[in-house]
């Protein structure tokens, strides 16, 4: 089969940092041809490179055996590359047309006088042909996150592209949504397109991918058909050595009830959530994207009021109404985002460590730097941190040590609560089963530990009860010993289980 | 919007019956134009995320330098002199749109610093000294009473400026790049539009209208002095904020900014029709600005709330 | 060809060190400070009486009082453009109280207390309804000095207590100092510990760098904003009642344009507009470098509003110039980056 697109030992370097080093990549048309590699193995430079983001330092593209150059994304587009990026791409203030059609509005033949009725027949007619029920005058910031994914995917498809490139577009869907991705994927594969496809996640890979490539570190590792190849084999190009047991449990002790949560609801968001939690117990919440899990353990550690419910620690019902408070009844919240919510990017290490407690670590307000060297290099060792020194810039650090370093100050604030919403995102293999052990060790030591997660392995390994939220509702609450994936699955999917 | 307008005309026509006559609105309409065409640039600014207080001095500059030009060179026709205003709109709109979109300097910065550069120039290209009536010609007096149509120069003027950039902002395609790169600069860029040419753009648009604007300004009042339009530039960023035009950028439409420019207008015509001094006038647009953003801003967070309502959980 | 560089990551090459170091931003203001002062001198040879230019700070003391909290406003990612409408509304509700018979005690804390006042309203606007800094401070200013006009017309407040031009024209006991410059310098140092040395000023920066994260590590965010928007106010009434005092007198017109210069100070200073970022001695420098600077204008009776050209310009390069370093400083590193070896295939980039 001729291909479509090919890469020639693709280098590309930014300050500091070798993103890729001459990677071959090859995309054939009718096939569908996952892209494969941890956080930061390069995927998403490659993808910036073929789609014009950045332009190469060195290596060749190909197009149906031509070289060129994309200097910029029009150039790509012209190709008849389109891609769907992680990051939001969309004008919130703007209708479902215009963002499909911004860039390369319709125009009148023969002025330059935009056809509005056009756009908007074309948009419908394009919505309806993957049969979403979305209208074409909605402003996008009024659309849920799913909704938004599924008009990205609808914009690369108006571009009339050869090669369409996804990446990681299942992580904001529901299964059923994913079903759908997967019918138009098959679609266009049969019409002869070329789709690229970067995920990490093995169903996605084994449900729909015909030909994979492994990156890792920015080298190309190998390639291969998937059908032909087993997990652990990918897996160990990925990695670098065999999958190693990745979810130590140990036995622990479960105490006293330390949390009880009852009717919480906030209107619009999340209705009557009720569970408790008791020491050395590691509870973890499942769902999907969009599930609501966040929203509650926000709640619950006072950044966002909720609407009714109540909640109560060690017994007494308590009024928590800002973080600080939250603080104050020992509760600690690992965030999602831990570029957004957990760190302070441009400040250093200590900094952010002693962010939560640094009016514990002052004199009557007043900084005390030799206090705040000490707690981060007891919190910074214990987490083991890689690093230079503890005024290193966190932005400096990579992903795995910028999460230990949210982890180190939240565990300086000495809480008996833990919330921690999914602390291995985004986290090479290694650095996940050290934080798995850590969190073992933890409820180990009578902390109590609330878990949420996406990925069914980790909730299924670690926890030893589990919540399942849908749609704001909790649609199951399961002992570790009854759960299993298809269980969990089908609660997340909306089936109440008794 | 239309609302709090309404109510203010209802307000005002009971306290001062002879509010509604044609001669007053009229006087209205005039005073409101040069504010409607001035707000109309500052709108494309702050919709790509931008500002622009350097319209005041701008219209100071580009007023002085065609009074004078007037004043020793009387012959030159007024078409020219309308052109040339335009040029030296063109000059100070480029000269931010360079330091903004090239030197990546913010605007509000940029616009900070023109802002004071342009006015210090007024007083170096005049000596301190004024233009007065007299020593203007008649033709440049009369260019903005002058009518057609029934409406004045100036009124019709105001109306091409709204057309104009209606039809460009809602039907052509670089005016909703303009949107875009104010919506989501990083998406803009991913489409491929560029965000210098776009920042160059709106600042060059925006003075090539604050030149024109200058010209009427001074011939309006026939005056040219240092002073001239000090403190301008937050009428207009009140009439785009009146008329829904949000600050972050990204949203804005021409009817608001007209809606917002004329509820200022009226309140400052109102003031003197009922006989209240106009040195209240400042206080009071400040407190509309006030009212306004916060009314906006509560019906936003209505709106939001009523959507999560509807989700049926 | 085979002989291989030894690489240490973590010792930069020291012609970026000595870069580094060169290229602070103080030290850059410093040295124009320096040379303004030079010029200067050459131009008046009474420049460097000590006398006068301690009389010279009278001209700009008020405006740097204010500039001190705007650096806290700045780096929290606000923008405060309301100060000058505050300065004048305080003195207008001081000329009122003294018409009234207020003594000069009164008029102090009539001066304080609006000005806090004005700066609690405008935070409470914004924090409570999470609107912009910029919108609401340009509608507060209009209304704060729309007061002054409302009331005052084209009149004044002339009549002050004797006691009161204390504070704006007095100096120290037995001393040169002028009162104004004494409290600008105790101000300062307050301020700078402030910023630099408390609880308050490390929440200050991290809400201007990441104000989701910082909310989200227990810093109370609104709380924090409201106290900078009071500090800005109180500061514009303090300022009030020396200029007032200095004067003597009330008008609508008072501080009229300060807003911009204060700003203007605080951003050569090295205080990002985008917040997160600067130190209270840049500002510190770039505030008697401009006050030195106009001064210096005013000996060859530049016009004012000339003046006002060169600070306009001064303001543009002080933000072109960090963008060129940094852009300098990258192409070092990518030369530096350039030298780097290459290591074959074992893999090992650490």
């Amino acid at each position: 089969m001729q291909s479509v697109l090919e890469c020639h030992r693709i280098s590309k370097h930014f300050p500091g940092i070798k993103a890729l080093d001459e990677v071959d990549f090859k995309i054939r048309a009718g096939e569908v041809h996952a892209l494969i590699g941890e956080n930061g193995a390069g995927k998403s430079t490659l993808v910036k490179i073929i789609t014009g983001i950045y332009p190469p330092d060195a290596g060749v593209i190909l197009k149906n055996g031509e070289t060129v150059e994309f200097r910029n994304p029009i150039a790509s587009q012209m190709a008849g590359i389109a891609a769907i990026h992680q990051e939001a791409t969309m004008f919130p203030e703007l209708s479902v047309t215009e963002n499909i059609y911004m860039g390369h509005h319709l125009t009148w033949s023969g002025s330059r006088l935009l056809d509005w009725k056009g756009m908007k027949l074309k948009t419908r007619s394009l919505l309806e042909k993957l049969e979403l029920e979305i209208n074409p005058d909605t402003k996008v910031k009024n659309l849920s996150i799913a909704q938004r994914h599924m008009v990205e995917i609808v914009k690369a498809l108006s571009l009339d592209a050869r090669i369409v490139i996804m990446d990681e577009p299942t992580s904001a869907l529901s299964l059923r949504e994913v079903e759908d991705l997967y019918k138009i994927i098959r679609r266009l594969r049969t019409e002869g397109q070329a789709i690229v496809f970067i995920s990490h996640k093995f169903e996605d890979i084994y449900e729909i991918a015909d030909y994979f490539t492994v990156l890792r570190d920015g080298r190309y590792i190998g390639e291969g058909r998937v059908a032909a190849t087993k997990v652990d084999t990918i897996v160990q190009m990925m990695v670098g050595r065999s999958l190693e047991q990745m979810f130590p449990k140990t036995q622990v002790q479960i105490g006293d009830s330390v949390l009880k949560v009852e009717g919480l609801t906030k209107t619009g968001i999340f209705k009557d959530i009720s569970f408790d939690l008791h020491r050395g117990e590691i509870l973890g919440f499942f769902g999907l994207v969009g599930a609501g899990r966040s929203e509650v353990m926000q709640a619950i550690f006072g950044i966002d009021a909720f609407t009714s419910g109540a909640i109560a620690i060690k017994g007494r019902v308590v009024r928590i109404s800002s973080p600080s408070q939250a603080m104050d009844h020992g509760i600690a919240y690992v965030p999602e985002d831990r570029q957004l919510q957990g760190t302070i990017l441009a400040m250093n290490i200590r900094e952010n460590t002693t962010l939560p407690i640094v009016d514990r670590l002052s004199h009557y307000s007043f900084l005390d730097f030799n206090k705040e060297r000490e707690i981060t290099r007891e919190y910074g060792q214990r987490m083991e941190i890689k690093t230079s020194g503890w005024d290193q810039a966190v932005n400096s650090l990579s992903g795995g040590n910028q999460q230990k370093v949210v982890l180190a100050k939240w565990l300086a604030t000495r809480p008996e609560i833990l919330i921690m919403d999914e602390p291995t995102k985004g986290i090479d293999v290694a650095t996940k089963a050290r934080v798995h052990e850590f969190i073992s060790q933890l409820a180990a030591e009578g902390l109590a530990i609330i878990l949420t997660s996406s990925e069914l392995p980790e909730i299924l390994g670690m926890a030893d009860r589990i919540v399942v939220m849908h749609e704001g509702k909790i649609t199951a609450c399961l002992d570790r010993k009854e759960a299993d994936s298809e269980k969990l699955v089908k609660a997340a999917m909306g089936n109440l289980l008794s | 919007m239309f609302i709090l307008t309404l109510l203010l005309l209802l307000a005002v026509s009971l306290r001062a019956p002879n509010f509604f006559q044609l001669g007053n609105l009229y006087d209205i309409a005039n005073d409101t134009s040069i504010l409607i065409m001035v707000a109309i640039g500052q709108m494309m600014v702050i919709i790509t995320g931008g500002i622009d207080l350097s319209v005041a001095s701008g219209i100071a500059l580009s007023g002085m330098s065609v009074a004078m030009l007037n004043q020793y060179y009387p012959n030159i026709p007024i078409f020219v002199i309308i052109l040339i205003s335009l040029a030296i709109g063109f000059l100070l709109g480029s000269f931010n749109g360079i330091l903004v979109s090239m030197a990546g300097i913010p605007p509000i910065i940029t616009t900070l610093g023109t802002m004071s550069i342009y006015r210090g120039f007024v007083f170096v290209l005049s000596s301190g000294e004024w233009v007065s009536a007299h020593e203007m010609t008649e033709r440049f007096r009369e260019l903005p009473r002058g009518s057609l149509f029934g409406m004045t120069n100036l009124i019709l003027a105001a109306v091409l400026m709204v057309l104009i950039f209606a039809v460009f902002l809602h039907l052509s395609r670089t005016g909703r790049e303009i949107y875009g790169v104010g919506g989501n600069k990083v998406a803009a860029q991913y489409v491929g539009i560029s965000l210098k040419k776009i920042h160059y753009l709106v600042f060059v648009l925006s003075g090539i209208i604050v030149g024109l604007s200058g010209l009427f300004w001074v011939s309006r009042y026939a005056s040219a002095q240092n002073e001239t339009a000090f403190g301008f530039e937050l009428q207009t960023i009140a009439a785009c904020v009146i008329g829904g035009v949000s600050i972050m950028g990204g949203t804005g439409t021409i009817l608001g900014v007209v809606l917002g420019a004329m509820f200022l207008g009226i309140v400052n015509n109102a003031l003197t029709v009922i006989n209240l001094s106009p040195f209240y006038q400042m206080a009071i647009q400040g407190f509309v600005i006030l009212v306004a953003i916060v009314a906006n801003t509560l019906v936003d967070r209505r709106n939001q709330l009523a959507m999560l309502r509807k989700r049926k959980l | 060809m085979t002989k291989e560089k030894k690489y240490q990551p973590d010792r930069p090459h020291l012609f970026t060190r000595i870069a580094d170091l060169l290229m602070t931003w103080e030290l850059i203001l410093f040295v124009i400070f320096i040379v303004v002062i030079i010029v200067n001198s050459y131009l008046s040879p009474y420049f460097l009486d000590l006398f006068n230019i301690l009389d010279t700070t009278f001209n700009f003391m008020e405006k740097a009082i204010v500039a001190l909290p705007m650096i806290f406003v700045i780096i929290c990612g606000d923008i405060d453009i309301s100060v000058a409408g505050i300065i004048a509304l305080s003195s207008l509700l001081m000329g009122m109280a003294s018409a009234a018979g207020a003594a000069t005690g009164t008029l102090v804390l009539v001066g304080l207390g609006t000005g806090l006042a004005a700066g609690f309203l405008n935070g409470l606007i914004i924090t409570g309804f999470g609107i912009p800094a910029i919108a609401v401070t340009i509608g507060s200013m209009s209304l704060f000095r729309g007061i002054s006009y409302a009331v005052l017309g084209d009149q004044a407040y002339t009549k002050y207590p004797q006691s009161f031009a204390f504070f704006g024209q007095g100096y120290i006991e037995n001393t040169t100092i002028p009162f104004e410059l004494l409290l600008f310098i105790v101000l300062a140092v307050v301020f700078g510990f402030l910023l630099h040395r408390t609880t308050f000023g490390r929440k200050v920066y991290t809400i201007g760098n990441n104000a989701t994260t910082a909310r989200f590590s227990g810093v109370p965010v609104n709380r924090i904003r409201l106290i900078v928007f009071s500090l800005s106010g109180m500061m514009s009434g303090l300022a009030a009642i020396l200029l007032t005092s200095r004067i003597g007198s009330t008008r609508p017109n008072i501080a009229s344009g300060w807003e911009l210069e204060i700003i203007t100070t605080v951003v050569l200073g090295g205080v990002a507009i985008s917040g997160g970022k600067g130190n209270i001695l840049g500002v510190i420098i770039g505030i008697f470098l401009i006050g030195f600077l106009k001064f210096g204008m005013g000996l060859i009776n530049v016009p004012g509003k000339v003046m006002n050209i060169v600070i306009g310009f001064l303001l543009i390069f002080a933000i072109m110039l960090p963008g060129y370093i940094h852009a300098l400083r990258s192409r070092i590193l990518m030369i530096r980056q350039q030298e780097k070896p290459r290591y074959a295939s074992s893999g090992q980039s650490e």
